[in-house]
């Protein structure tokens, strides 16, 4: 135990102990620990080393000596932490900020990353890896080509050919390796088994007729010179690409047309006329993302609209509940009206009720033609809730106010009963309206109170993604912009729609998104800090 | 306010006192408090009528949308009965998985920001306020910003450990548990510091170390604190979408959020009522917890937490 507590010492460390007092309080700790207290820490630390060595094992058999490293020296950094006598904050901090790192700071750090580059569908892997699925997908088989007899074989979930070439050897090969000669079983003049693999019985190969038919092995370490491929799990054929790979030049010819793609440092072979084959690879690309956000007129629309609205939502959100939970606060802040209990109950249901549902079912309710509000609170009008670019606005405002009124009115009613009454009665003694204490008196009190509150809730609100994606998913969706972006997406649905939904995923793009958001919430927190001052209580 | 002049009004208007019981007076009273009484009962209207709406479709046999309108035109259980067997819906397991991803995640997240409130508390070090400045900013940019990287990075993760990598509950719940360092660690920091430091010195005195004094002392006597704390990282569990729907690629594994979302956005699922079934289901333990502490979450929620 090197510390001592000292709780109203703001200024200064508390003196270091001395050696003997160092050595006193570590026999005292030991002693009070017991052999139980020691048990459960040497086995939890032996699980964590356990559990490491498994992490080193697999990620050096897999190349990854960087993470490898890294998982070495934080396995390292938590044994001494846990066994050294000192130390103690950290033997508190460090499962906490593990996590955190990973999952928190690191994760930010990346997207930082990946917004310079272009990664995304037909992006994603690096050159060698476009290169041979860009072979395969140009399979063709060879005509009047010999036919090989297979066995199809499994090796812990992985599927390979047992090929039999016309000479009587034996050939193993995946999708990934290419064929490798082996010594097998012959049943006849055709191989059938082999050490280290399972053999597919014939229910295997029906079961996994869609695996099978997929398989695709090199033969070779060189692309060109194709692959085998099954489609009965008991013959295979050769079958060369129709593009052909030139290692020494980098390029890739179609042997068809003849066009010849290169590497221009788009991160895709690209032809002359500028046709790009997909997949291509992944490479940085620098500002591309963001220049492409801001200049595209396609894509320059559509953020302009959203961030105004993400704005506006969210103000309008902070305010429109901020105003009803006050105004239901004064009303029921009355100690001679009966019944405010059960009323109170009944008006935090909604705050109760987890936001996702409240927003699935409110969107049946809006629903133009079927919906219970057309239907039976219109008399069978058919207002388009949802499907106006302009009336979705106001139902997502709607049902935001629904959503987030119980919560200010709970926090409003906290702040009203802590004014002492006092004030309100020397205000009435002086000769005050009720309108002008409360508009000069209880107002301001009432907001230093509840400001830091509604910074946060305008915070939540910026990045609501609930409310928006349950009930108008973002739509009416516009059709002229190139990504799925609709009238009512606000910033942090338009970075989901952009990496996970539609044809075409762009996390480059999404991620530069992100960015923005990052700054804009920066730049806001920054503000609200600066005003609040509630980090210099901190001591 | 108004009318607590009107009533010292007509108090002077009574030279020898008030008597005992003044007559009823419409107009009087609704001056007071008859008119908050409207005001509420419009508020109640507006609060509940989507509730109704729902409960009304999760006891109609029939299942359309338009067949719900009619509110509690016909009572009966069948679609709580079809949602749970449809085939189709693996709602009990959705149901489970939920309940499993948002405990592990509440005591885990009181746990880890348990365990720090403390140091930050009871502990003087270099990089103290450094720290509690760091988690207070990095909270400010919440994980689903970063859902890109988060999928990037458990797609990578499951390349060479596929049980903590995509479409595994652990791996989604270790991703939760980023976020443990943040408002919550600030909640607990902020009410160990009003447990005495006296009770750890003289616990000290009579001989017990540090983990002991935090396990067997500091935790019991923050009990309510780590209740709320608790609650809202369960409901916000529960409520968590975007990256539940990110990592969770089997329906089977799905989360509520995610499962019924996915369901009710399918334009050729026309099953109003056991959706409705399965909502109200859903909502039941959110809400009874919810009014079950509803006292310590007010009281957490003014020391700033949003939901």
């Amino acid at each position: 135990m090197s510390t001592t507590i000292d709780d109203e010492v703001a200024s200064g460390t508390p003196e270091k102990p001395t050696k003997r007092q160092r050595q006193a309080a570590g026999i005292a700790d030991a002693a009070s620990g017991g052999v139980k207290m020691l048990l459960i820490k040497l086995l939890a630390l032996g699980l964590v080393d356990a559990i490491s060595l498994y992490a080193l094992f697999i990620l050096v058999s897999a190349g990854e000596w960087l993470i490898a490293a890294i998982v070495a020296v934080v396995t390292i950094a938590v044994n001494w932490i846990y066994f050294s006598r000192r130390r103690l904050p950290s033997k508190y901090l460090t499962p906490g900020v593990i996590f955190l790192v990973v999952f928190q700071v690191f994760v930010l750090v990346y997207t930082g990353y990946i917004a310079f580059t272009n990664y995304g569908t037909g992006h994603n892997g690096s050159k060698e890896q476009a290169v041979s699925s860009l072979m395969a997908s140009s399979l063709q088989r060879v005509e009047d080509s010999p036919t090989y007899p297979v066995t199809v074989v499994d090796q812990l979930g992985t599927l390979g050919l047992l090929v039999t070439d016309p000479d009587g050897d034996a050939f193993v090969g995946t999708n990934e390796s290419p064929l490798t000669e082996v010594d097998a079983e012959f049943d006849g003049d055709k191989a059938v088994a082999v050490d280290g693999w399972t053999t597919l019985q014939f229910a295997d190969v029906l079961a996994r007729t869609d695996e099978i038919t997929e398989l695709a092995v090199p033969f070779s370490d060189d692309p060109n010179d194709g692959a085998l491929r099954t489609p009965d799990g008991s013959s295979a054929y050769q079958y060369i690409s129709t593009l052909e790979y030139d290692e020494a030049a980098g390029t890739i010819t179609d042997v068809d047309t003849g066009t010849v793609y290169s590497d221009i440092g788009t991160g895709a072979f690209t032809a002359p006329d500028g046709e790009e084959l997909l997949p291509g690879w992944q490479i940085t690309v620098g500002f591309d993302n963001f220049v492409r956000a801001v200049t595209d007129p396609r894509l320059a629309q559509p953020l302009v609209y959203v961030t105004l609205w993400t704005f506006a939502f969210a103000i309008i959100s902070v305010a429109s509940t901020f105003f009803l939970g006050l105004f239901l606060a004064i009303v029921f802040n009355d100690m001679r009206m009966r019944g405010r209990k059960y009323y109170r109950v009944v008006m935090i249901l909604p705050y109760a009720i987890p936001s996702f549902l409240s927003a699935l079912i409110w969107a049946g309710m809006m629903n133009e033609s079927f919906g219970f509000i057309n239907q039976v609170i219109f008399g069978g009008a058919s207002i388009p809730w949802l499907t106006d670019p302009w009336m979705a606005k106001v139902s997502v405002l709607i049902v935001n106010l629904w959503l987030g009124f119980p919560y200010m009115f709970l926090i409003c009613m906290g702040a009203l009963q802590s004014i002492p009454d006092d004030i309100q009665e020397a205000a009435t003694v002086d000769g005050a309206r009720p309108w002008a204490v409360f508009r000069l008196i209880k107002l301001p009190l009432l907001l230093v109170t509840v400001a830091p509150l509604l910074i946060a809730s305008f915070a939540f609100n910026f990045n609501n993604f609930n409310v928006i994606y349950m009930l108008t998913d973002g739509g009416p969706r516009d059709s002229d912009a190139p990504i799925p972006v609709g009238f009512t997406d606000i910033l942090i649905t338009m970075v989901y729609k952009v990496a996970f939904t539609g044809q075409a995923r762009d996390y480059g793009l999404a991620s530069a998104y992100s960015i923005i958001i990052f700054i804009v919430v920066a730049v806001i927190s920054i503000i609200a800090f600066r005003r609040t001052k509630s980090l210099e209580e901190l001591n | 306010m108004a009318a607590a002049l009107d009533a010292e009004a007509e108090r002077a208007a009574h030279p020898r006192g008030v008597p005992l019981k003044r007559p009823f007076n419409f107009s009087r009273w609704f001056r007071a408090t008859g008119w908050r009484h409207v005001v509420g009962i419009v508020m109640v209207v507006f609060a509940m009528f989507p509730i109704v709406f729902v409960i009304s479709s999760s006891l109609n046999p029939k299942g359309t949308l338009t067949g719900s309108n009619a509110l509690f035109s016909a009572i009966g259980l069948e679609s709580y009965v079809r949602i749970l067997t449809d085939p189709q819906v693996p709602y009990p397991q959705w149901f489970a998985n939920t309940l499993i991803i948002a405990s592990v995640t509440a005591v885990a997240t009181v746990f880890l920001g348990a365990l720090a409130a403390y140091s930050f508390s009871r502990m003087r070090f270099t990089g103290r306020r450094f720290g509690l400045i760091t988690i207070v900013v990095v909270q400010m940019f919440p994980q689903l910003l970063a859902v890109v990287a988060i999928f990037l990075l458990m797609s990578t993760i499951s390349d060479w450990f596929p049980a903590i990598g995509l479409n595994t509950h652990i791996g989604l719940i270790m991703v939760y548990l980023g976020g443990a360092l943040g408002v919550n660690t600030f909640l607990m920091y902020g009410f160990f510091n009003t447990i005495p430091a006296s009770i750890d010195e003289a616990a000290r005195i009579d001989g017990a170390g540090h983990a002991r004094i935090f396990f067997t002392i500091i935790l019991r006597l923050a009990a309510p604190i780590l209740a709320v704390v608790a609650l809202l990282s369960f409901i916000f569990t529960v409520n968590e979408f975007v990256v539940a729907s990110v990592l969770l690629i089997d329906t089977e594994k799905q989360t509520l959020a995610v499962g019924l979302t996915k369901l009710v956005s399918n334009p050729r699922y026309a099953d109003w009522s056991a959706f409705s079934a399965g909502a109200v289901m859903a909502a039941l333990p959110v809400v009874a917890l919810f009014l079950w502490l509803q006292r310590y979450i007010v009281g957490g929620l003014t020391a700033g937490a949003v939901k």
